[in-house]
């Protein structure tokens, strides 16, 4: 597989405070990759590491094929949407747009006007009086404008309402569909599992897994419900979620016949095994890394 | 060109503002002079008599009856002083306000090389600069006729080139220490040409601070010593051009490196 985004031992320090640690990742030309981790895990260290905005302590890392220290040739490819956008006040949304596409030595007018109304962005509001989600989707605008061939987004929905968010997708998977990649940065989990082949879970600065979606959530790990029972089998792999009177749900880990073999002497009435949700391998990981 | 015409879109409104201050300041002293010149030669006595104070702006080398030692002493404060606040702005808010206004990462994550963004930040302070200086120029101009005088034309360009110079210089030194800063720098800025304008009074004033001649730009932008010496101090000017580039080197040198807050 081809690389778009490769990092090897990537480590940005801030002195006292977390920044990233050792982070190797490797995402693939055509892939939809997901980054998850909580606010401070540092997601957008690496964004910003990969985007040139800011240095690495050590470690070394590849955007398009190209040393990040190439910001110039890397940025002319890529499509960046902040966690939080910031736009001069002042300006009016077209002239925004304008500017953007003017930075790249672009003109972007036709296709910036096809996604303002796609997104029933009013070109003529000043940027400050927006709110959040109408500045998220200047931002979008201009990440997409120029049509790149890698997107960068960190958590690109917060603030978008859900109809907003269902098209916003939409634009991604087609523009994915033409050959584009994506690198998305995000806490919504639900997000990841339903748009991204591949993720990497990032937890206090350093990269705790990274594999396609499926094997994330499935990972080994079943998502176990008992009902009649008050307590979860004494099983080695079993990690309790929930009790109660007459009901338990526990995470279990490990080969089924042990587990079948130990239901078999409980007076269970019913019972349900799943998949876990990815918030739930989340915690999984987290938990698994804290012990 | 593309920054470069965004400073100056997004420093129009400033730059109307403090151009149209100094002129008007500027308009107003000299439509004064006419009735004032009658009771100049009272003025001049009493001020000759100031002993610092009269060192201080310069007063004990030019007359204030005449024309152009009228216009040197009062606009010339209105200029320098002026000139250099509004230079003192540009240069420190000109790379620090992405930063503090949360727009850097919007801006360099576009693919502009840094060297070339600071470049046209830099060109387009330098720019406003040299606009203001030549409308207040023309107004000064336009002001001499208004009350029916004529300049001197070499004092009269002499100074302006002083004062140009020296806002330039105040410029740079702000613009470097504005690669540095990641919040707003308005009270360094103003701070910085309060400073240098005291510090000039203050070699006036005093022979042992004189060593300060060599620190302000307001020395070689003395607008009494340009009149009665008919130039502008060459070593004093070409260090402080000397000043000038040196912070420039700094702005690239720091700005080029810099981690970019978010």
């Amino acid at each position: 597989m081809k690389t778009i985004i490769e990092t090897d031992r990537l480590t940005k320090s801030y002195g006292k405070s977390r920044g990233i640690r050792d982070l190797t990742l490797q995402v693939g030309e055509g892939e939809i990759f997901g980054f998850i981790g909580p606010n401070g895990a540092g997601k957008s260290t690496t964004i910003r590491t990969l985007l040139g905005l800011i240095t690495p302590t050590s470690g070394t890392a590849n955007v398009l094929g190209m040393d990040i220290s190439h910001r110039r040739e890397i940025l002319a490819r890529t499509g960046y949407m902040a966690a939080e956008a910031s736009f001069y006040p002042g300006m009016r949304v077209s002239q925004l747009l304008a500017l953007s596409a003017s930075l790249r030595g672009m003109d972007c007018t036709a296709e910036a006007k096809r996604l303002c109304e796609r997104f029933e962005l009013d070109t003529q509001k000043k940027v400050e009086t927006l709110s959040l989600g109408n500045r998220k989707k200047v931002a979008i605008v201009c990440a997409f404008q120029h049509k790149p061939d890698l997107y960068i987004l960190d958590e690109p929905t917060s603030g978008l309402d859900p109809l907003m968010q269902k098209e916003f997708f939409a634009l991604l998977h087609e523009r994915h569909a033409a050959g584009a990649s994506v690198f998305l940065s995000s806490h919504v989990l639900s997000e990841i599992q339903r748009h991204c082949t591949r993720a990497a879970i990032i937890r206090e600065g350093e990269l705790i897994a990274a594999d396609r979606v499926e094997a994330l959530t499935g990972a080994g790990v079943r998502r176990v419900t008992l009902h009649g029972v008050s307590e979860a089998p004494d099983l080695p792999g079993v990690q309790p979620i929930t009790g109660g009177a007459d009901s338990v749900s526990f995470f279990y880990r490990g080969a089924l016949q042990p587990l079948l073999a130990a239901l078999q002497a409980l007076p269970i009435t019913d019972m349900t095994v799943t998949e876990p949700e990815l918030e739930e391998i989340f915690l999984h990981y987290y938990e698994k890394k804290e012990a | 060109m593309t920054v470069f015409l965004h400073e100056l879109r997004r420093g129009r409104t400033a730059f109307w503002v403090w151009t149209a201050s100094i002129s008007l300041l500027l308009l107003t002293c000299m439509v004064l002079f006419p009735e004032m010149s009658g009771q100049m030669d009272g003025v001049t006595k009493l001020f000759a008599n100031m002993g610092g104070f009269t060192a201080a702006f310069g007063m004990d080398r030019v007359s204030f009856g005449d024309v152009m030692g009228f216009y040197a002493i009062e606009c010339g404060n209105i200029i320098g002083l002026g000139g250099a606040l509004y230079a003192a702005l540009l240069g420190i808010e000109s790379l620090s306000r992405e930063e503090q206004g949360h727009t850097a990462e919007f801006l360099l994550t576009h693919p502009i090389s840094r060297t070339r963004l600071v470049a046209e930040k830099l060109a387009a302070v330098l720019t406003q600069l040299l606009m203001m200086n030549a409308l207040v120029m023309l107004l000064a101009w336009l002001s001499f006729i208004m009350i029916g005088e004529t300049p001197a034309i070499p004092d009269f360009i002499l100074l302006h080139l002083a004062f140009t110079a020296m806002q330039l210089e105040i410029a740079c030194i702000c613009f470097a220490a504005s690669a540095f800063l990641r919040r707003g720098g308005l009270g360094i800025g103003i701070g910085a040409a309060l400073l240098m304008y005291f510090l000039h009074i203050l070699s006036n004033i005093s022979e042992q601070a004189e060593f300060l001649r060599y620190v302000t730009p307001f020395a070689y932008a003395d607008a009494a010593s340009i009149l009665a010496d008919g130039r502008i101090e060459l070593p004093l000017l070409l260090l402080g051009l000397g000043y000038a580039a040196v912070g420039a080197v700094i702005a690239f040198r720091v700005y080029l490196k810099k981690d970019i807050a978010a």
